[in-house]
Parts: C-alpha cells; sequence; structure tokens
C-alpha cells in the first residue's frame, strides 16, 4: 500500500537573508507559517515543489515539511520545522522576537 | 605578534576579490546554487537553519586587541551584535545577509584575518593549546610550528579536494589543552636528548566514529617536520576512502590498515619527498619564532592582589577557578569566562569584545586567546594588575567564577542554529548552569566538564566530556543520551554511553541525578568526579539514572 500523504507546506530558504520562507497560494514566500498554503494532494505538492525549485534568484533548500492544518494555519508536526518557524530558542532575538512584536 | 607580509595581504585580498565577484554572479543569477556553494564554502560561508552563518578562522586561537575590537565592528555592523566562538578557535557569525559577506571579508582582511580553511576537505585551520606562550609546565610556545603548519597548508595544492576535512591541533606542553588526541593529526612538542622535537599522534576524531589518535612518531625533529606531515597527509590522500563519507577521515585509515603499515607507509614517502624541503622551512620557522617572542614581563609587587585575595571573597573565588600558572614571576594567566549562568556558550556582545580587547591592550601585553573551550584568555597579566582588571570584567557581566566547574559548559549551537543538528544543545547547556548556580553547588562538586552536541558529528565534544550529551530524534522528540568517563587531556579516552537516553524535561534532574550521586560516593572533596567514575566505574551512576528515575516514576 502507498503511504498516505500527509499535508506539506513548501518551505526555503531566502537567498539573500538566509531566512525560512514558506509558499503561499498565490505564488509569494512568506516568513510566517501561518500564511502558507496548505497541500493535502500529492500531486499539487510535486507541481508546487517544482515552481518553487525553480525560483533560484529568490529562495534556496526547497522542500516539502509535514504540517498539521488548524483554524490558524498549519502548525509544525516535527520539532525541528517549529524551531525553523519560530527561531533559535536560546535568546529572544531572531524570528521568535519579531513573532511576538507582531 | 606574527607580522602578515605583503604577499599574504595581496593572496587575501585577491582571494576577497573572486569572492565578491563570486556573489554578484550568485545575486544575478549567472550562478546557480549549485556552482556557488562550494565556492562559497571554500569562504567559510555556511547556510543554516535561519540565516547564513560566516566561520572566521582565529588561527591558534591567537588575537591582538585590534582583531578582537574589529570581530566586535563586524558583530556590530552586519550581525546582531554578538559573535559565537567556537571549540575550534574559530567565531561564527550566525545573522550575516549573503550581499554582505565580500564587505565583512574585506574588513577583516583589514586586521590580516580571512575565513579560508574554515571549511571544506582541506587542512582546517590550526588549533593550539590556549595557554600558548604563557604557560607554566610549557616546554616551547607551539603558536610558531601551528604558524609554519597554517602557511605551508594554506592553499596547498595537493590538499584542497582531501577525502574529508582534516584539523591539526599542537601542544608544547605535558598537559594537554589542545585535545591533540582528537585530532586528525595532533602534535607535542617533545625534548629528546636536549632537543626540541615533536611527537606525532595520528587518527583521532570524534563524530560518529569517536577514536583515540595513536602515536605514528615519537620524535620527529623541527627540520624533517613539514615533510613528515606532507607524508602523513599524502599518504592519507591516496588511501582515504572517497566512496563513503562515513570512512572517509584519517582515523579510518588508521583503523583500517593498523597503525604500523600507515607508519611504514609515511616512512617510504617521506624518504621520497625529503629532498624536495630545501631548508627554506626551517629559515622561514626561525623568522616566524622571532615574531612570537615572550614580552618584556616587568617586575612589580604584587601586594594590590594579596590584599583583595585576602579581603573579597568574591575576588578570592574568581582567582581561585579563573586563574592559571604564568611561567614568569608575578604574572597570571586569566581566563574570562563566556559561560554566564544561563548565557549561551561561547557567545560574546560586541561590548564584550571590546573590553577584553581593551583590557588586553592596557593590561595583557596586546595578547588574547581563544579556547577551545569556548572561553576567552588574557594569557600575560601582572598579578597587581588583577584586582583593576576584575573590576572591570564584573561591570560586563564577564566575571563568571566558573571555569572547569559544572557551568563551564561546551555546547555546540545545535538545533537552535546548526542545519545539521537532530535536537538542540544550548538550551540545555543553559538550563543545567541555571539549575546548578541555584543550588550553589558548584564550588563545592569541583572539576567537573560537561560537553554537549546537537548531532553525533560531536562538535560539542561530548565523547570526550566527563558527562557527555547527546542530542537526538527519537520518533520527532528531542533526546539526549549520556556517555560518562571521557577525557580530553593526555590521558584522552571516550566516554561509555549509559543507557537510553532522557526527554529534554529528563535531562537535567538526570544530570543532577549523576552529580548527587558522585557526591555521595566521592572520597572527599580531593576527588573530583572523573576520578570517582574510575575508581567505580559505571554502576552507581547507572543506578543514579535510572533506578531512581524508576523510584519516582513508582511514586
Ligand atoms: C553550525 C555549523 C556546523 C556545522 C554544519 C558543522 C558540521 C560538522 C560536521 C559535518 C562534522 C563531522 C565531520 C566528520 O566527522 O567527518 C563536524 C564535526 C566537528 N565540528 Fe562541526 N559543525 C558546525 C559547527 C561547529 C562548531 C560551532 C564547532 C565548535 C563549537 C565545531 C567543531 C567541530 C568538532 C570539534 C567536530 C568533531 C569531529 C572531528 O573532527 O573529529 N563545529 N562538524
Ligand atoms: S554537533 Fe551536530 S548539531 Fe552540533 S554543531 Fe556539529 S553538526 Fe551541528
Amino acid at each position: 500500500m502507498p503511504r498516505e500523504f500527509t499535508p506539506k507546506v513548501v518551505t526555503a530558504n531566502a537567498l539573500i537573508e538566509g531566512d525560512v520562507v514558506y509558499q503561499t497560494e498565490d505564488d509569494q514566500w512568506t516568513r510566517h507559517l501561518s500564511e502558507a498554503e496548505v497541500i493535502t494532494d500529492e500531486a499539487h505538492a510535486q507541481l508546487r515543489q517544482i515552481h518553487a525549485e525553480a525560483q533560484t534568484e529568490t529562495v534556496v533548500g526547497v522542500y516539502l515539511a509535514d504540517v498539521a492544518p488548524g483554524a490558524d494555519g498549519p502548525t509544525p508536526t516535527h520539532f525541528r520545522e517549529e524551531f525553523r518557524r519560530t527561531g533559535p530558542s536560546n535568546y529572544p532575538h531572531g524570528k521568535q522576537a519579531e513573532l511576538t512584536d507582531v | 605578534m606574527y607580522d602578515y607580509t605583503e604577499f599574504d595581504a595581496a593572496f587575501v585580498a585577491e582571494r576577497n576579490r573572486q569572492f565578491r565577484a563570486q556573489v554578484e554572479r550568485r545575486l544575478s543569477g549567472t550562478l546557480t546554487e549549485d556552482e556557488f556553494k562550494p565556492l562559497r564554502l571554500m569562504n567559510g560561508l555556511y547556510l543554516q537553519l535561519h540565516a547564513y552563518m560566516l566561520r572566521v578562522a582565529i588561527p591558534y586561537g591567537t588575537l591582538n586587541s585590534g582583531q578582537m575590537r574589529q570581530l566586535a565592528y563586524l558583530a556590530e555592523r552586519w550581525d546582531k551584535g554578538y559573535g559565537h566562538f567556537t571549540t575550534r578557535q574559530n567565531i561564527q557569525y550566525n545573522w550575516p545577509s549573503l550581499r554582505d559577506v565580500p564587505d565583512m571579508l574585506d574588513s577583516l582582511a583589514e586586521v590580516n584575518m580571512h575565513a579560508i580553511q574554515t571549511s571544506g576537505n582541506t587542512i582546517r585551520n590550526v588549533t593550539a593549546d590556549h595557554f600558548a606562550g604563557a604557560a607554566a609546565d610549557e616546554l616551547a610556545d607551539p603558536r610558531p610550528v601551528a604558524e609554519l603548519i597554517r602557511q605551508w597548508s594554506t592553499d596547498h595544492p595537493e590538499f584542497q579536494f582531501l577525502p574529508r576535512k582534516f584539523k591539526i591541533g599542537i601542544t608544547g606542553s605535558p598537559n594537554d589543552r589542545a585535545v591533540t588526541r582528537a585530532h586528525d593529526i595532533g602534535l607535542q612538542i617533545v625534548e629528546q636528548n636536549g632537543e626540541l622535537g615533536y611527537r606525532v599522534i595520528v587518527g583521532g576524531g570524534l563524530g560518529r566514529t569517536p577514536m583515540i589518535g595513536k602515536v605514528l612518531n615519537d620524535f620527529v625533529t623541527q627540520d624533517d617536520l613539514l615533510p613528515y606531515l606532507e607524508a602523513v597527509v599524502s599518504v592519507w590522500n591516496l588511501l582515504g576512502r572517497r566512496d563513503n563519507k562515513y570512512k572517509s577521515r584519517i582515523k579510518i585509515t588508521v583503523h583500517e590498515h593498523g597503525i604500523d603499515d600507515i607508519r611504514a607507509r609515511v616512512d617510504e614517502r617521506f624518504a621520497m619527498i625529503r629532498p624536495t624541503f630545501t631548508g627554506i622551512d626551517t629559515q622561514l620557522f626561525d623568522e616566524v619564532k622571532a615574531a612570537f617572542a615572550a614580552p618584556a614581563f616587568k617586575a612589580a609587587p604584587t601586594a594590590l592582589h594579596e590584599t583583595a585575595y585576602q579581603n573579597d571573597p568574591i575576588y578570592r573565588a574568581w582567582c581561585d577557578t579563573n586563574l592559571a600558572e604564568h611561567h614568569a614571576p608575578g604574572y597570571a594567566i586569566v581566563q574570562i569566562s563566556l559561560k554566564a549562568h544561563g548565557a549561551t556558550p561561547g557567545d560574546a556582545t560586541a561590548d564584550q569584545m571590546r573590553v577584553m580587547a581593551d583590557l588586553a591592550e592596557f593590561y595583557g601585553h596586546d595578547e588574547l586567546r581563544i579556547s577551545h573551550e569556548q572561553n576567552v584568555i588574557l594569557p600575560h597579566v601582572h598579578k597587581s594588575d588583577l584586582p583593576a582588571i576584575h573590576d572591570i570584567l564584573k561591570r560586563y557581566g564577564l566575571a563568571t567564577a566558573n571555569i572547569g566547574l559544572v557551568s563551564d559548559i561546551i555546547a555546540c549551537p545545535g538545533m537552535d542554529y546548526c542545519a545539521l543538528a537532530t535536537a538542540r544543545s544550548i538550551p540545555i547547556a543553559q538550563q543545567i548552569a541555571t539549575r546548578f548556580d541555584e543550588l550553589k553547588l558548584e564550588h563545592e562538586i569541583g572539576d567537573l566538564k560537561i560537553k554537549i552536541s546537537g548531532c553525533i558529528n560531536a562538535c560539542g565534544h561530548h565523547h570526550v566530556g566527563h558527562i557527555g550529551i547527546l542530542g537526538l530524534d527519537r520518533a520527532g522528540v528531542e533526546n539526549y543520551q549520556i556517555t560518562l568517563g571521557g577525557d580530553h587531556t593526555e590521558a584522552a579516552e571516550i566516554g561509555q554511553r549509559t543507557g537510553p537516553g532522557f526527554s529534554a524535561d529528563e535531562i537535567i534532574p538526570a544530570v543532577e541525578r549523576l552529580v548527587h550521586a558522585y557526591l555521595a560516593h566521592r572520597e572527599g572533596p580531593q576527588e573530583p568526579f572523573l576520578q570517582t567514575y574510575r575508581r567505580l566505574g559505571m554502576a552507581p551512576f547507572k543506578a543514579a539514572l535510572y533506578d531512581e528515575a524508576q523510584a519516582y516514576a513508582a511514586e
């Protein structure tokens, strides 16, 4: 039996700053996971990934990351993606600080 | 200090110019990421979890105040106001923008610094004893030979595409503070019949398959050293496993062929290439050595220090833990802890870097060292200046009296910064330090080295920690495995695993139980943790870790 496809987002790092970014439904790159397009169909995920990978002048290291869809947008299912979403946890700086500023 | 020549400056300038053009081509789309990546790595630029990371070499951990100030400037101008000192005597900037890196490299070049060979399959930044040139137990300053090796290895045409990275560490003292036995090549300066030479240790390393290096040659003379090293690296360059990244380090080659076979091959190769070394290298060595001549030490009374020592318990505690024995009378080596309780091990703010630079300039013959334990050292301080230094350090959060104690933890960047990590390391270090500070047990416990890595690559040296902690991913949850009995000194040993790992919530109490078991079992305060462990073995510690945990769970 093929493995069940779990919901994903397309993620990467921004070419210039290195920031963690996510692909939105309308083909933008956002720094906020909550704004990412949640993909539930495997074929669609592949297309979206190929589309993202072609944008080599904007992003690097494109891949699909697992998420759980929720009312406030997707949330990570693995701790690595949680840390990519929030930034380093040793000091309140980087993304973590910026997120609480919002 | 060693002054770089016009040739060195021109070389670095040219390299920076090339890199600037490469960045421009990447940004304009002429270079793909696949083409660009090896080029950026050749210049110490990684892409990590949240940003780029620039790794700058601090050769053999030696800096002057001007260089330290420039590191502060980079931190402020192009980063978030701090830098991270690492176990390989490098500094890492965690937040540069790709566009700014060429400017950062040019700024470094202004003070003779660079990021060349801080990455890639080449001979990396040569590390040395952080007390070099100052230690009371030193036979000879290891830095001149480290500089010689740096010059020989930088851009060495044969050694730019080795099977894997190659690390050389050097000590000039019998007490090894350079972890030479965990390096691809470890060198120890030794004396034989009144002549100084080198014991060559090969095949040490941590990472996936940790190994303690073996003695390849007990005595190599100064004249023979570079050809001998060249022979070792070229034998490995030929034999090294390029088919499997995990078997490519020289430790595996030595393990698979046996030290005797490697020795025979090295000897053969050495005989071949020895005549091609014309003696220029030894001539150069004499010049380099002169540049590392000891500063003019003064003779002055030390009463100021003694009075403060008698009257101020905080000063006394700091002296007792943070000073080390200097070879010159009236002098001390000052270790500045970058491990304030709860802080990130190895981080220093731009302000702190400037303060340390000022102290080095006014009180310390303009010299600073970075230790592999992620602390900063003022190698030459007259004792009469210690009270003033302590006062200033206090004002900048740099006077933590914990060198060698439970909160002086080495921690790799882990998943807070590193793309390869399987778990976080820094928060674990922060929590352990904070917890033992609350318990007020730190000085009672005494010498105890905790080292933490966020994955099997072992950048945090966990294998050679008295207590080693390795962060792993167990089904999507952070899990921490403990090893005991590791030792990074001349009596180097790899720690033994205790058993199943602990969750992030369980690991701090687990370390606490280990330490309490030690306090309960030691023969007295004079018996440090490692010695108690060696005397009793794993059993009482295992019981403390696992039986007690079960007992708690059963309650
Ligand atoms: C954050 C970026 C870093 C990356 C991507 C990285 C990568 C690696 C890798 C891949 C290895 C294993 C190499 C092998 O055994 O073949 C390794 C080992 C090591 N790294 Fe790092 N590292 C990083 C940071 C650091 C830092 C911050 C330090 C110092 C604190 C460090 C010091 C070491 C040491 C001492 C080893 C031990 C293994 C050995 O060579 O025997 N690394 N690192
Ligand atoms: S040990 Fe692993 S997690 Fe830590 S810095 Fe090295 S590669 Fe990264």
